[in-house]
C-alpha cells in the first residue's frame, strides 16, 4: 500500500465511523427524548396515549392513595389543570402533598399518566428547577415560600 | 483569625499564582534561565499556601464555627467527626477549594519530580498550570469565598444535606477531582509543546505518566460514585445517564483515548497532532464537566446553589481556556513534524481504531449531555434526553470497540498479522462461545442481546488472558521458562492485560445486572416472607433501642443515631433452609433538615448481591419493601478497581516512572557475565 492509500484507508474509516456516530445521534435526538409539560400543556396539546412524557407539577393535596405492594395513585396539578397518576414503587423520601414532584411515564388512553419514575426535592431547600418554573409560569409560585 | 489566616494565604496563593504564569513563561520566551528557575520553588509554596488555607476551612468546620457562613450553611454541631471533615467539600465553596488544592498538588508533584524534564518545558507547563490556578482562585475568591463571616453568629448550623452524609462521599469527590484536574497536566504539557513548537516521543514519555495517574482516579472516583449512587439512591441502578454522570464519563472516554495515542506516539513517533488535540480535549472536557455541575445549569445533588454570577464566571473560564488553547492549536498544529508511517493492520492502526470509536463516544455523550441545555436556551422547549437515547448511540459505539480490544495487543508495530493474532485468541473465541451458550442455557434463551453480551465480556477477559499466555508462551515453553517471562515482562505490558481484564468484568457486571435482575415491590408485616432468586427474605420485625442490636419488636420503633433518629428492619435471609445473611434497611430522619433519607441494605453472595429497601412504614408494621437480586453487579466497579489495578502497574514501569532518566540511546551496556 502507498503512503496514499494508506491515508485514504483512515480517512474513510474515521469518516464511516463518524457518519455512523451522527446519523445514531440524530436518530436518537428526534425519537429517543422525553419532552418536559405541565398538566395545562397536557390538556392544551391533547397528547396522543403512548406518548413519552415528564410531567411536573404540585402534588394535590388529599389525592395521594396509596395500595398494598406499593401501588399509588396521586394528582398533579399547576392550579389549573391536573393529571391523574399511577405508580407502582417506593416513592422517593421527600414526597409530600402540596409539594413539588416531577413524574416521567407514559400517556395512558385515559389521559392519566403510568409513571415509572419519580422525582421529588433532594432536600427542604431545594425543588426541581422545572416545577419552580411550571409554578411561576401558571402564576401560583410564591417567593415567600420559595426554597432558598 | 484562622479563618482570616485562610483567606490571606488564599488571596496571597493568587499573587504567586500571578506571578508564576508570567515570569516563567517571558523566561522561557527570551531564554532568561533566572526567570525560568522561578517556577519550581513558586509551584511548591503555591501548594503550600492553598494546603493552609484549605486546612483553616477544615479546622472551621471540626470545631463548628458558626461564625462562618460556610459552616453555618453545611455543618451542624451534633455532626459526626467524620462529616464534618468531609462535609468540607460538601457544598460549593469548599469544593472549588478542594479542586484548586489539587491543581496546586499536581503544579508541586511537576515542580518536585520533573527533574528529568528540560527546565524550559518544565517553566512553561507550570505557568500553563499557574494560569488555570489564578483562574480558579479569582473564581473562588470573587464568587464563592468560604472564609466570609456572619454576624451575629448564629448558635446551630443547618446541618449537611443527609444524602451527602455517607463515607462515599468521603472518598468520590477527592478521587474524582484528582482526575479531572490530574488531566490539567496533559494540558500544560500539550500547551507548553505548542508555545515552544517543538515535540516528540520524549514528550510522550514525560506526559503518560501524568494521563495514567489522572486516568487512574477518574476511573476509581466514577466507579466510587456509581457505587454511592447504588446503594443510597435506593433503587438500585448504577447508571443513570444524568448530566452530572456523562460530565464524569467525557473527559474519561478522552483521557482513554489519550492514554492510547500516547503510547504510538512514544513508540512510533506518530500521531503528534492528533495527541496534542486530545490532551486539550480531556482538559477542556473536565473544564465543562466542573461548569456542568457547580454552576447549577443542571438540577441535582451536585448542584449546590444556583447562583447565576458563578454560572458566569466558570463559563467565562471555560471560554477562554478551551478557546485559547484551540486557537493556539490551529496556529501552531502546523509546526509539528508528522511522524511515522504504518499499514492500517498493525497495532498503530488498532490504536487509531480505539481512538476513533472513543472519540465518537464521547461525541455522542456530550451531545446528549448538551443538546438539552442548547434547545432551552434556544426555544425555551424543555426536553430530558436519558437511557433510550444513550443505550442507543453509546452502545453501537462501544460494542465494536470492545470486539476488536484482544486484537491490539497481538499485533506487531508498523505491520500486523490478523491471521497469526486470530490463531492466538481461538482460546477466547471458544470460551467466549461456550460462556455465551450456557448463560442462554441458564436464563432459558431469553434476551439474545444480553447472551451476547455476556459473549462479549468473556471474550475480552479470556482474550486477556490469552495474550498473556502467548507472551509469557504458557504451555509452549516449560513452567519455570513462563514464570521467568512473566516476571520479566515489562509492567507496562502487564498493565495493558489487566487493564483489559477489567473492562471485560465490567462489561460482564453490567450485562448480568441490568438484563438478569429480580425485583419485588411488595408490602410485608413482620413474620412474613419473601421469594426472589433462591433466597426467602423474612422480616423480622424492628430494630429496637438495644446495645446489643437483637431486640426486635413486631411495631415500628425508632432509635436515635448522632444526628437523627432511625427506624430499621430486620431481615433474614435464607437459603436452603440456612441463615445466609442478615439485613437491616432503615429510615432516617433528621430533624435539622426536617428531612428523610433511606438507608438501603446490601448482601454480598460474592459476586452477586441482593438489595432491600424501605418505603413506607404503617403503624401496624405494614412496611413498602421494594428487594432486588442483583446477579453480577459487583463485576462493575471490581471491573474498574482491576483497570486502575492495570493503571498502577503501568505507572510503576521503570521507563514511565515519573523520575526515570532518559533513556541511552548509545551507550548500550552489556551485562556482565
Amino acid at each position: 500500500m502507498t503512503r496514499k492509500q494508506r491515508r485514504l484507508t483512515l480517512i474513510g474509516l474515521s469518516g464511516a465511523v463518524l457518519a455512523v456516530a451522527a446519523g445514531l445521534a440524530l436518530y436518537g435526538l428526534t425519537d429517543r427524548i422525553t419532552f418536559f409539560s405541565t398538566p395545562s400543556e397536557i390538556a392544551a396539546k391533547a397528547v396522543a396515549p403512548g406518548a413519552r412524557v415528564r410531567l411536573g407539577g404540585l402534588v394535590k393535596d388529599g389525592s395521594v392513595v396509596k395500595a398494598e405492594g406499593g401501588n399509588v395513585r396521586f394528582v398533579v396539578t399547576d392550579g389549573s389543570a391536573s393529571v391523574d397518576v399511577a405508580y407502582q414503587g417506593i416513592l422517593p423520601d421527600l414526597f409530600r402533598e402540596g409539594q413539588g414532584v416531577v413524574a416521567e411515564g407514559v400517556i395512558a388512553p385515559d389521559r392519566s399518566l403510568v409513571a415509572d419514575t419519580i422525582l421529588a426535592k433532594h432536600d427542604e431547600r431545594y425543588m426541581p428547577k422545572e416545577v419552580v418554573e411550571a409554578l411561576k409560569k401558571q402564576g401560583v409560585w410564591q417567593e415567600s415560600t420559595a426554597p432558598k | 483569625m484562622i479563618a482570616e489566616l485562610g483567606h490571606f494565604a488564599l488571596v496571597l496563593a493568587l499573587v504567586l499564582a500571578l506571578v508564576q504564569s508570567s515570569l516563567p513563561l517571558w523566561g522561557a520566551l527570551r531564554n532568561d534561565q533566572r526567570l525560568i528557575g522561578v517556577a519550581p520553588p513558586a509551584a511548591l509554596v503555591q501548594f503550600l499556601l492553598v494546603g493552609l488555607s484549605f486546612a483553616a476551612l477544615v479546622q472551621a468546620h471540626v470545631v463548628s464555627d458558626f461564625s462562618l457562613t460556610n459552616v453555618v450553611e453545611n455543618s451542624h454541631s451534633a455532626k459526626p467527626l467524620l462529616y464534618k471533615i468531609t462535609g468540607v467539600w460538601g457544598n460549593h465553596e469548599g469544593s472549588m477549594l478542594l479542586w484548586v488544592l489539587i491543581l496546586a498538588l499536581f503544579g508541586a508533584l511537576v515542580a518536585a519530580f520533573g527533574r528529568n524534564l528540560p527546565d524550559r518545558l518544565k517553566a512553561l507547563v507550570l505557568a500553563v498550570q499557574a494560569w488555570i490556578a489564578a483562574a480558579f482562585l479569582l473564581f473562588i475568591l470573587f464568587t464563592s469565598n468560604p472564609f466570609l463571616r456572619l454576624d451575629p453568629a448564629p448558635i446551630e448550623g443547618n446541618d449537611l444535606n443527609p444524602v451527602l452524609q455517607d463515607i462515599g462521599l468521603a472518598i468520590h469527590p477527592p478521587l474524582l477531582y484528582l482526575g479531572y484536574v490530574g488531566c490539567s497536566i496533559s494540558f500544560a504539557f500539550a500547551v507548553a509543546a505548542l508555545i515552544d513548537g517543538r515535540i516528540d516521543a520524549a514528550w510522550a514519555r514525560w506526559v503518560r505518566p501524568w494521563t495514567l495517574m489522572a486516568w487512574l482516579f477518574l476511573t476509581l472516583g466514577i466507579a466510587m460514585g456509581s457505587y454511592w449512587a447504588y446503594y443510597t439512591l435506593g433503587w438500585g441502578g448504577f447508571w443513570f445517564w444524568d448530566p452530572v454522570e456523562n460530565a464524569s464519563l467525557m473527559p474519561w472516554l478522552a483521557a482513554t483515548a489519550l492514554l492510547h495515542s500516547a503510547v504510538v506516539m512514544e513508540k512510533r513517533d506518530a500521531l503528534k497532532i492528533w495527541t496534542v488535540l486530545l490532551a486539550i480535549l480531556a482538559f477542556s472536557l473536565s473544564l465543562i464537566g466542573t461548569f456542568l455541575v457547580r454552576s447549577g445549569v443542571l438540577t441535582s445533588v451536585h448542584a449546590f446553589a444556583s447562583d447565576p454570577t458563578r454560572g458566569v464566571f466558570i463559563l467565562v473560564i471555560l471560554c477562554l481556556f478551551i478557546g485559547g488553547a484551540l486557537t493556539l492549536f490551529a496556529f501552531r498544529a502546523g509546526t509539528l513534524a508528522p511522524g511515522g508511517i504504518f499499514a492500517p493492520i498493525s497495532r498503530e492502526g488498532a490504536l487509531v481504531l480505539n481512538n476513533l470509536f472513543l472519540t465518537a463516544a464521547a461525541a455522542t455523550v456530550i451531545v446528549g449531555t448538551l443538546y438539552p441545555l442548547a434547545l432551552e436556551a434556544l426555544t425555551g422547549e424543555r426536553i430530558s434526553v436519558g437511557p433510550p437515547f444513550f443505550n442507543l448511540t453509546f452502545g453501537p459505539l462501544v460494542v465494536p470497540l470492545l470486539v476488536v480490544v484482544p486484537f491490539g495487543p497481538l499485533l506487531a508495530w508498523k505491520r500486523g498479522d490478523i491471521r497469526a493474532a486470530a490463531e492466538r485468541l481461538f482460546a477466547a473465541l471458544a470460551a467466549a462461545i461456550l460462556v455465551a451458550v450456557a448463560a442462554a442455557v441458564i436464563m432459558g434463551g431469553q434476551n439474545l442481546l444480553a447472551v451476547f453480551g455476556v459473549g462479549l465480556g468473556a471474550w475480552l477477559i479470556v482474550g486477556a488472558l490469552a495474550e498473556l499466555a502467548f507472551r509469557i508462551r504458557l504451555f509452549a515453553a516449560p513452567l519455570g521458562d513462563s514464570l521467568r517471562r512473566l516476571v520479566g515482562l515489562p509492567r507496562s505490558a502487564l498493565g495493558t492485560t489487566i487493564a483489559h481484564l477489567g473492562v471485560g468484568m465490567t462489561v460482564l457486571g453490567i450485562v448480568a445486572a441490568t438484563a438478569w435482575a429480580g425485583e419485588q415491590i411488595l408490602t410485608m408485616r413482620p413474620g412474613e416472607t419473601a421469594q426472589i432468586a433462591s433466597y426467602s427474605v423474612t422480616l423480622d420485625g424492628f430494630g429496637a433501642d438495644d446495645a446489643a442490636g437483637q431486640a426486635v419488636s413486631k411495631l415500628p420503633v425508632t432509635r436515635p443515631g448522632p444526628n437523627y433518629r432511625e427506624t430499621v428492619a430486620h431481615f433474614t435471609v435464607r437459603h436452603g433452609g440456612t441463615v445466609a445473611a442478615v439485613m437491616e434497611p432503615a429510615k432516617r430522619d433528621f430533624a435539622a433538615r426536617a428531612t428523610t433519607t433511606s438507608e438501603s441494605a446490601l448482601a454480598t453472595f460474592w459476586p452477586s448481591q441482593l438489595y432491600i429497601s424501605l418505603g413506607d412504614i404503617a403503624a401496624d408494621g405494614a412496611t413498602t419493601v421494594r428487594i432486588y437480586w442483583k446477579p453480577l453487579v459487583t463485576l462493575i466497579w471490581l471491573g474498574a478497581v482491576v483497570m486502575a489495578l492495570g493503571g498502577l502497574f503501568s505507572l510503576s514501569d521503570r521507563r514511565l516512572r515519573v523520575g526515570a532518566p532518559r533513556p541511552a540511546r548509545a551507550a548500550v551496556t552489556v551485562p556482565a557475565e
